[in-house]
């Protein structure tokens, strides 16, 4: 069955003057999938989302949103919505009236445009109508999805959308990114969190360097990344260090201990390798109590493929 | 296998309408304390202080229709527009234009504003006619308070023009209503200024401050002996030239040219800031405005502009040095005296005589022999003679005079006492307000016209 693509990119570039902020970048979006964008500060992030909502063209390369070819001149798409470098809100206007601004310019009426629905949904109904002068960064970024979702977008584009948010807020734009996805709407975020990422995104692209490293899923992403270093909490830790010694691809992480308290044990391991030494120790009859990686598979794959990028330049 | 969505769903979206977007550039304006501040004060406080003023003993009479404040109502808004061109409308236009744009840097909006509304230029009509309408609220308050304040507190009677006849009150409404309408064309001109020190500054608070340095430069540069065709090129010239509405006949001739002067630069500054702002890289994060672009694509076409208004000025209308001549001052000042005689006249209830009977003319000479008799300065000093019906001894009055660049001056009496030599006069109903005394004029500083 075909993929329907919400964005098609090939072959982008574009510079700054000598600086080359994306070169011959590739990205597809699905249609209903929310698509993380990771890389290190001046990877070309906020580049390429200033070129999915029409703020910059593109030097070269053909690039596609909503199955509209993006021309020479600045443009965006409609059904795009989003921000990059934060919400763009005026801060001598309430949430409401900032909101109402937007949809008048829309041309909608604001009455019956959903304002008070959009601003419960991002959990700033109470605040309202309190100038944006008093709201924290985590407001803000609410905020501006409430303005995204009131164009009723079928791309999102978010940069950093989690800046700043408690772990209550965090779970609101959440649910809400889950929603718009569950509907079809397709979104593209950047994020240095990474917890964040691997909650939301079903695939990602990683740049480097104003390259992509990597685009997938992430289950592919934790598939080519060979080794990873794991916490293993069990009901004999000096048993089970003595099977991991002896066990065959395993490497435990002497300096594991001092990180993570003596009763935790830090290995190196593939996942098979992972596996068998799991299996082993159960069948000794040590419980496994935990098991879960220091790291998460995205950002040692983040950190192996970025350094990668960075030794061979 | 892939495909992408089908292309005839969606298409590139329509931008914002100028007037959608206008009404939202103007919310934000009014959303801001400063300006609901500046709106407040520029319809309260004219009317407090020219209300104030008229009632006090001391006037302010070093402004242009200071001395007439006891007078009439209507030398109020005259007062207002003085200090405004000076001080209040570069203020102004600072304020309003030359932050309409910085703000969205300063906030970090510009990519926002770009999704939403998409189009650079619409945004920029809209944010251009946005700064205007506000400025234009901030004049009106500035005029219609002024003007209310001096009839509230005087009354509405006739007002001295600058060569002593006297304007109806209907007159001096409609003379007060155009020199405020002749003052919107550099008001005009420093709001383009403003929004090309938006535009190419950014959040530099040079930008800001633009039109405001601006002012004061031109200023400056009205006060130094440059001839006069530099300073009617200077977009700042019709801040002063409405001076010319309040003679009969009008000298509308350096006021047309300084409104001329002023619409150009304003249309000039205004479409380089439009250039400007469309070649601007949004999507450059380190935006902090162009002090090189700023020399090359604002000043230097200014400046050009200047040579050209002056080049052009020059052979159009004959003019050369300061345009202050001794038979202009002469004429100026023997009209004037003409014309406030017969209000002396008047007040003394001496039998009535026109300024036709009094044939006043005006002996002038500046500083010593050695030095041409021409130019500004507060060292003219002169001799007026005028004749009454059926006296044949020539009657002869001393006036010390401080003309300005500008052509203003100021006729200050120096004898004898029963005429010019002292403030008050006595009337069968008391002490009065000499007009002889003291009192302003204006030498029209172009040769096609006679003062």
């Amino acid at each position: 069955m075909d993929a329907v693509l919400a964005v098609r990119a090939r072959g982008i570039t574009k510079c700054f003057g000598d600086v080359v902020a994306l070169d011959g970048v590739d990205l597809d979006v699905t249609q209903g999938q929310i698509h993380g964008l990771v890389g290190p500060n001046g990877a070309g992030k906020t580049t390429l989302l200033g070129l999915l909502l029409g703020l910059a063209v593109a030097d070269a390369g053909t690039l596609e949103v909503l199955g509209v070819p993006v021309g020479r001149g600045l443009s965006a798409v409609d059904g795009v919505a989003g921000f990059v470098d934060g919400p763009g809100l005026y801060p001598s206007l309430t949430a409401r009236q900032n909101l109402t601004a937007l949809v008048s310019l829309r041309g909608r009426d604001a009455r019956t445009a959903g304002i008070g629905e959009v601003l419960t949904e991002v959990g700033l109904r109470d605040v309202a109508d309190d100038r944006v002068r008093g709201f924290s960064l985590g407001m803000r970024q609410r905020l501006g999805l409430a303005a995204a979702l009131l164009t009723r977008p079928r791309l999102l584009v978010l940069d950093e959308p989690s800046n700043g948010l408690d772990p209550s807020g965090k779970r609101q734009v959440h649910r809400v990114l889950n929603r718009l996805a569950a509907d079809g709407t397709s979104v593209v975020l950047s994020s240095h969190r990474m917890d964040d990422v691997e909650a939301l995104c079903s695939e990602v692209t990683i740049l480097a360097t104003g390259r992509v490293v990597f685009s997938g899923p992430l289950a592919k992403l934790a598939a080519e990344n060979r080794e990873l270093e794991y916490r293993l909490l069990t009901s004999d830790p000096a048993a089970a260090r003595r099977l991991a010694a002896e066990a065959e691809d395993v490497r435990v992480v002497e300096d594991g201990g001092t990180r993570h308290g003596d009763e935790v044990l830090v290995v190196r391991a593939s996942v098979p390798a992972l596996d068998r030494l799991v299996s082993q120790v159960v069948r000794s009859q040590i419980a496994v109590r935990e098991l879960a990686p220091v790291v998460s598979p995205l950002e040692a794959a983040f950190l192996a493929l970025t350094e990668q990028q960075e030794a061979g330049r | 296998m892939t495909a992408t969505l089908a292309a005839e769903r969606v298409a590139p979206a329509r931008p914002v309408s100028v007037p959608r977007a206008y009404r939202f550039e103007l919310v934000k304006l009014v959303s801001q304390w400063r300006i609901r501040l500046l709106v407040l004060a520029c319809w309260i406080v004219p009317a407090l202080f020219v209300a104030g003023v008229s009632v006090q003993s001391t006037l302010p009479s070093d402004t242009l229709f200071g001395r007439w404040m006891h007078a009439t109502g209507w030398a109020g808004p005259l007062v207002v527009l003085g200090f405004a061109g000076t001080w209040a409308l570069p203020l102004l236009t600072s304020v309003v234009a030359g932050d309409v744009f910085a703000a969205e840097d300063r906030l970090g909006t510009w990519r926002h504003l770009l999704v939403v509304v998409r189009s650079a230029r619409r945004i920029f009509v809209a944010k251009t006619l946005a700064s205007l309408t506000v400025i234009l609220l901030l004049m009106a308050g500035l005029a219609v308070s002024g003007a209310v304040g001096g009839l509230l507190a005087v009354g509405n009677q006739p007002l001295a023009g600058l060569d002593g006849h006297l304007l109806a009150p209907s007159d001096a409404a409609v003379k007060v209503l155009l020199a405020w309408v002749a003052v919107l064309a550099p008001t005009l001109a420093l709001a383009g200024i403003g929004l090309l020190g938006s535009v190419t500054l950014g959040r530099s608070p040079m930008g800001l401050l633009l039109p405001a340095v601006v002012a004061l430069a031109m200023q400056l540069a009205q006060m130094l002996p440059l001839p006069l065709v530099v300073r009617l090129a200077l977009p700042g010239y019709a801040f002063i030239a409405w001076n010319g509405l309040f003679t009969d006949p009008g000298q509308v001739g350096p006021l047309l040219i300084g409104v001329a002067v002023s619409l150009a630069w304003a249309l000039t500054a205004t479409v380089l800031a439009y250039v400007l702002f469309l070649r601007r890289d949004f999507t450059d994060l380190g935006y902090d405005g162009s002090g090189r672009r700023a020399v090359t694509a604002g000043l230097l076409p200014l400046a050009g502009l200047l040579a050209v208004s002056a080049a052009v000025i020059a052979p159009a209308t004959g003019v050369s040095g300061s345009g202050i001549e001794q038979d202009k001052v002469q004429r100026s000042l023997a009209t004037a005296f003409a014309h406030l005689y017969r209000m002396q006249t008047e007040q003394l209830h001496r039998p009535a005589v026109t300024e036709a009977q009094l044939r006043a003319t005006a002996a002038c000479d500046k500083g010593s022999d050695r030095v041409a008799a021409q130019g500004p300065g507060n060292d003219w000093r002169c001799v007026v003679s005028w004749h009454l019906p059926g006296v044949e001894a020539t009657g002869t009055a001393v006036y010390q005079l401080d003309v300005t660049s500008d052509g203003r001056f100021v006729a200050d009496g120096d004898g004898p006492k029963e005429v010019n030599g002292y403030f008050l006069v006595r009337t069968p109903e008391g002490d009065a307000p000499n007009p002889l005394w003291q009192f302003d004029g204006n030498v029209e500083l172009l040769p096609t016209s006679k003062g």
